[in-house]
Formats: C-alpha cells, sequence, structure tokens
C-alpha cells in the first residue's frame, strides 16, 4: 500500500485536521506521502516534514495552485496518482471539492467523510444526518477518500521527512482566484478546539454573541453557531456546525438557545461532555445533553461567566 | 443558454430514519419523502436566472424510481420547463449518476449545470465534482452567490475560513450551499400548471453507461445512542459538576 496525503493548509502553515487523516492513513498501512499543493506554501510543506511516521513530502508550488482550485489541483494529482493505492484528504470544503473530482477522472469511487478503517478497501461513514453508519467496501485499484477529523487521534509531528519538488505544473485556465473573505479569529479552530460553545436562533442578534464569546475567551473554547443562527445573519457561515456545516466533537460543547433539530445534532453529538442552555423544558436538545439548564440564557450565560 | 437542474428525491429531511433489522439498509418503507433540500436551491436558482433573462430554458433532471416524478413535478412548478426522468430502481452511486448525466448533457447542451451541494441521505457531496470533471468543465461547489456576466460565471463559495469568489467559464458546474437563496413556494397555479409540462423518461440502462455497482454496502447499523442526562437547578451546579465530575474545565 502506498498512500497520498493531500495537505490542508494555508500556504503558511499546515492544519491540524491533516495529523487526524494522517492517523486514518497510518491505519491502512504502508508508506504514506503527503502532497502540499499551493502557491508560496514552502512553509506549510516544512511543517508537514515534521509529520511522523511519514515516507516523504511533495510539495507543489505555483501561482496557478492560488485558492486550490478543484480543477487544477485534482489534474495535478492525476498526475501523480499512478504511484498509489489510496489517496485521501481530511475532510474539509477544500477535500470534499477536489477528491470527488479526481476520482471521476481516476474512474474510481469516492468515500466522503470516513469516520473508521475497517481495513485497506473497507471503511464507515455515516449517513442521514448520522443517524445510520454504513460500513462500505470497494475493489477499485485507487481508493478515493476524505477523512473526518474529529473520528481520528492526531498524528505526532516529531519527524523529519525529505521534501521534494513537484514540477509539473496543471494550469487548466477553467477557474481563477478572485478574492476571498476570511475569517479572522484569535480562538482556536472550531474543529480542533477542546471547548465550543455554539448560538442558536436564542441568541436573538449577532451583538448577544458576545456573552458567548466572554465565555470562550475564560475557558478557551471556540464559538459555534446553529444554522438559524448563520440563515439569520447574526454570524458568518464558517461558525456553523452541523450536518451540512463543520463536524465538531470536543470534550466540552455547550449549546446555547438551540432546539437541537437532527441536522444541528449531526454535527456535535460525538462531543464528550453536551451542556444545553434552553428556556423551553421540551427542546430536543435536553435529550442528548448530559447536563440540561432550563433557563433564560440572558441570565444563565453570563452567570455562568461569572461563575468561571 | 439552457440550464440543466438536478433534483433528488430522498427521505424528509425532518424524519428519523431506522436501519433494517438485518442491517442492510435504511428501512424507507412508509417513510415520507420529499426533495432533497439542496436541489429545492438549485430550482430556484435556476428560475431566477431565467426570470432575470439569463437563461432560456430550465430543464430538471432525476434519476431514479418513477415515483422520481413527483420530485420533477415539485422543481416544474417552481418554474422550471420540462423535466427529464431517468428511469432505474434501486440506488445509484454518485459516478454512475455523473456518467448519466453526462449523456443528457450531451443530447441537450446546456451552458450551466446547477445540483444541490450534499444530498440529505447519503451526505456524499461528491456529484456535481464528479460531473464538472467528466466534462471537464470549471466546477463551483458550495457556492452562497453566483452573478452571470457574459461567458463568466462569479461565484462565491462558502469554505471553511470564510468565503472565496472564483471566476468560472462556462459551460460550468455549480453546486449549492444554503444561503444562495431562499426558495419559493409553489402556487396552487402552478402546481396544476406542472401537470401539463413535459416529462420525458428514459431508462437507464439505454444510455450507455455501465451501471455495475462498485461499492458493496456489507453493513448498515445504528450509532450508539447518547442519553440524556440531569437538568440541574443552577449555574453554580453546572460548574461544579463540569470541574469535579466530568473535568472538562
Ligand atoms: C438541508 C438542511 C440542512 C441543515 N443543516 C444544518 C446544520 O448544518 N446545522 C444546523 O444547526 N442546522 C441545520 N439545519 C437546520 C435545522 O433543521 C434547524 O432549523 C436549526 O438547527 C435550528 O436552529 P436553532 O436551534 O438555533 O433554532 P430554533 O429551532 O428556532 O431554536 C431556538 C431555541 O432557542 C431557545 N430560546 C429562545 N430564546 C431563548 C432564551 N432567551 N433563553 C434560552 N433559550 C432560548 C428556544 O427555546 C429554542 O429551543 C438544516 C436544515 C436542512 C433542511
Ligand atoms: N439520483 C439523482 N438524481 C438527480 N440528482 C442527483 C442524484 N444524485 C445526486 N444528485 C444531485 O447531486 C447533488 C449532490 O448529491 P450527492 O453528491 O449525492 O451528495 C444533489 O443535490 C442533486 O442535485
Amino acid at each position: 500500500m502506498t498512500i497520498l496525503m493531500i495537505a490542508e493548509h494555508d500556504n503558511k502553515s499546515l492544519k491540524e485536521i491533516t495529523l487526524n487523516a494522517i492517523t486514518a492513513a497510518t491505519q491502512i498501512g504502508g508508506d504514506i506521502d503527503v502532497l502540499v499543493v499551493g502557491e508560496n506554501c514552502g512553509s506549510a510543506a516544512e511543517a508537514a516534514a515534521t509529520i511522523s511516521g511519514i515516507r516523504r513530502v511533495r510539495v507543489a508550488d505555483h501561482a496557478c495552485y492560488n485558492g486550490q482550485l478543484a480543477e487544477n489541483v485534482a489534474a495535478l494529482i492525476q498526475t501523480l496518482a499512478g504511484d498509489y493505492s489510496h489517496i485521501m484528504a481530511p475532510t474539509t470544503t477544500s477535500g470534499k471539492n477536489i477528491l470527488p473530482r479526481l476520482a471521476a477522472a481516476l474512474d474510481t469511487s469516492y468515500f466522503s467523510d470516513i469516520i473508521s478503517v475497517e481495513s485497506a478497501d473497507t471503511f464507515k461513514r455515516t449517513i442521514y444526518a448520522g443517524n445510520a453508519i454504513e460500513t462500505v467496501q470497494t475493489a477499485d485499484s485507487i481508493k478515493v477518500m476524505t477523512v473526518r477529523g474529529t473520528a481520528f487521534e492526531l498524528a505526532a509531528q516529531d519527524g523529519n521527512a525529505p521534501v521534494e519538488v513537484v514540477s509539473e505544473v496543471t494550469d487548466l485556465g477553467l477557474s481563477s482566484f478572485v478574492s476571498e473573505d476570511l475569517a479572522v479569529s484569535e480562538r482556536p479552530e472550531l474543529t480542533s478546539a477542546s471547548i465550543v460553545i455554539s448560538g442558536g436562533r436564542g441568541m436573538q442578534n449577532g451583538e448577544n454573541f458576545s456573552i458567548l464569546e466572554k465565555v470562550a475567551d475564560k475557558l478557551g473554547a471556540a464559538v459555534g453557531a446553529s444554522r438559524a443562527a448563520v440563515d439569520a445573519g447574526f454570524v458568518p457561515n464558517d461558525m456553523q456546525v452541523g450536518q451540512t456545516g463543520k463536524i465538531v466533537a470536543p470534550d466540552l460543547y455547550i449549546a446555547v438557545g438551540i432546539s437541537g433539530a437532527i441536522q444541528h445534532l449531526a454535527g456535535m453529538k460525538d462531543s464528550k461532555v453536551i451542556v444545553a442552555i434552553n428556556k423551553d423544558p421540551d427542546a430536543p436538545i435536553f435529550q442528548v445533553a448530559d447536563y440540561g439548564l432550563v433557563a433564560d440564557l440572558f441570565d444563565a450565560v453570563p452567570e455562568l461567566e461569572q461563575a468561571l | 443558454m439552457k440550464i440543466l437542474v438536478m433534483v433528488k428525491r430522498v427521505s424528509d429531511p425532518n424524519v428519523m430514519i431506522r436501519v433494517s433489522a438485518d442491517n442492510s439498509s435504511v428501512d424507507l418503507n412508509n417513510v415520507k419523502m420529499a426533495i432533497n433540500p439542496f436541489c429545492e436551491i438549485a430550482v430556484e436558482e435556476a428560475v431566477r436566472l431565467k426570470e432575470a433573462g439569463i437563461a432560456t430554458e430550465v430543464v430538471a433532471l432525476s434519476i431514479g424510481g418513477t415515483q422520481s416524478q413527483e420530485q420533477i413535478r415539485t422543481a416544474l412548478a417552481m418554474g422550471a420547463d420540462r423535466g427529464i426522468l431517468i428511469e432505474s430502481e434501486g440506488p445509484l452511486e454518485s459516478l454512475t449518476v455523473a456518467k448519466l448525466t453526462q449523456k443528457i448533457i450531451e443530447e441537450e447542451q446546456p451552458g450551466l449545470v446547477i445540483l444541490g451541494k450534499q444530498s440529505t441521505d447519503t451526505d456524499n457531496s461528491q456529484t456535481g465534482q464528479m460531473l464538472a470533471s467528466l466534462m471537464g468543465w470549471a466546477q463551483g461547489t458550495f457556492a452562497s452567490k453566483l452573478e452571470i456576466s457574459g461567458e463568466k460565471i462569479n461565484l462565491t463559495r462558502e469554505v471553511d475560513s470564510g468565503l472565496q469568489t472564483l471566476s468560472l467559464s462556462m459551460p460550468a458546474v455549480v453546486t449549492c450551499d444554503l444561503r444562495l437563496n431562499e426558495p419559493r413556494f409553489a402556487s396552487l397555479p402552478n402546481i396544476m400548471k406542472a401537470k401539463r409540462k413535459p416529462l420525458d423518461v428514459k431508462a437507464a440502462g439505454d444510455l450507455g453507461v455501465d451501471l455495475t455497482p462498485r461499492i458493496k454496502t456489507l453493513m448498515v447499523e445504528t450509532p450508539n445512542e447518547r442519553q440524556g442526562g440531569t437538568v440541574l437547578g443552577s449555574v453554580a451546579e453546572l460548574v461544579e459538576k463540569l470541574k469535579t465530575e466530568k473535568g472538562v474545565i
């Protein structure tokens, strides 16, 4: 087995979720190469070289990979694919954008968001918003998949793998990067934070999220949201937790003013400890919460902050 | 320009499903079915482009059993002009769906194909990307804003770190995220009108695509149920429990 892992990075640094995905690759076994594709991504490649247990880092650094355009990146990986039995990426919007495109180009199937490795050709993944788990197997010669970060431990970073340059340039000219509007936050990333506090429609507006931020700052937590809070424009889309947003599994998840719809639960029910603060005692969120407070959030949250 | 929009029949996303007793599949007997919510957004976007004079025709395509005609009719009631059903009993893999769609594209020559970003049943999020790949077209996934000017699409995508804007050459494939638009409700007169709009049915087996499955589903199981815990009396009690009982803060 020879595995190619597509690194998640922002050119400057390696995203932690890559290390979770590496653990999945390790469970498959065999040699693991990590591919870093980007523009001016040298420092991300250097960071990738520290991942323990990998054979080498391959780096493709070119202006045509700015924005990690699916067309160009998938075409690049296709030129390298012949060397590999498995091509994997962490489940991120980038991995989900690129790998299905690659899979079709290779005429192979693709598994999205696997949560366990049963063997080199058999994996588990969730369906129906996490209400069922399927075990799937493929005989395709190259197996392409994305890996749910929260389902695997972090790989260590005490290695020193060689970094090799990939000189192929695959610029298809089908799309181009225009701009990006990135969330800036001092807080930990939602998908890797050990504590997450999320607000829902009950927050009433965006300004009120400041009471969650105060708690987050005391706990070193990330702040998330339900779809309703994002749709209402309280907070940006990158904060959405759920079936169609981000999947989180922190040690502690605090749901504030969130009813607990199936689609929200899909994104947080693997958290170790769940706390719900909601004024409606019948809210479904209480059915999955370890601890519930039936209270007005505008009383309970500031009180919680004081008590910390 | 013609737009092809893809609609999938799925179980109603708000209905809790059950795994079959033999752990072979999800039991969909007597489960309420619906149009995949992301496909509704796709139809809405296509219809708006027609209303804006950018598109000339909107064709709704579904691949599935005979009953998928209901979801095509929904799309027609929302404003699509005609429908195509590729009939196939039993579930089809995404790559096969993409290959069948490719055949329709070759026939219909649309300038834009709009899909949902994800099916709420399989949670795959892959068909649009596969289709774009087979066609050799540009792809704009997880779209929250779409503007067409000339032969280019200016497309904003919802990505993990915020928003990304791309320029895509047409023809292209776009997949919709939740914030792209708010789908309309079809009015009763439009539902009546939709019954008379053309709906062409083709058999999947006649399109020259190998339908042999590549993926084997070995088992379907129910995840471990979480137990609801205790409702506490005060914030002080909560902090105490989190500190001493669980040690998470
Ligand atoms: C295709 C699809 C995909 C979806 N994907 C997602 C997803 O990824 N993530 C997601 O979250 N949702 C998703 N949803 C939406 C989901 O179905 C729910 O609509 C949504 O989660 C509801 O958000 P909410 O709990 O904030 O709002 P509501 O359901 O309106 O709940 C608000 C809660 O706040 C409580 N409340 C109000 N005021 C106070 C107060 N002062 N103090 C205390 N409590 C208060 C209320 O009692 C209520 O329980 C999706 C839906 C569809 C159809
Ligand atoms: N059988 C199908 N018939 C019509 N459209 C489909 C079908 N399967 C997938 N799609 C389209 O592809 C999108 C993404 O689906 P998926 O890749 O299955 O998550 C859906 O929202 C539909 O627009």
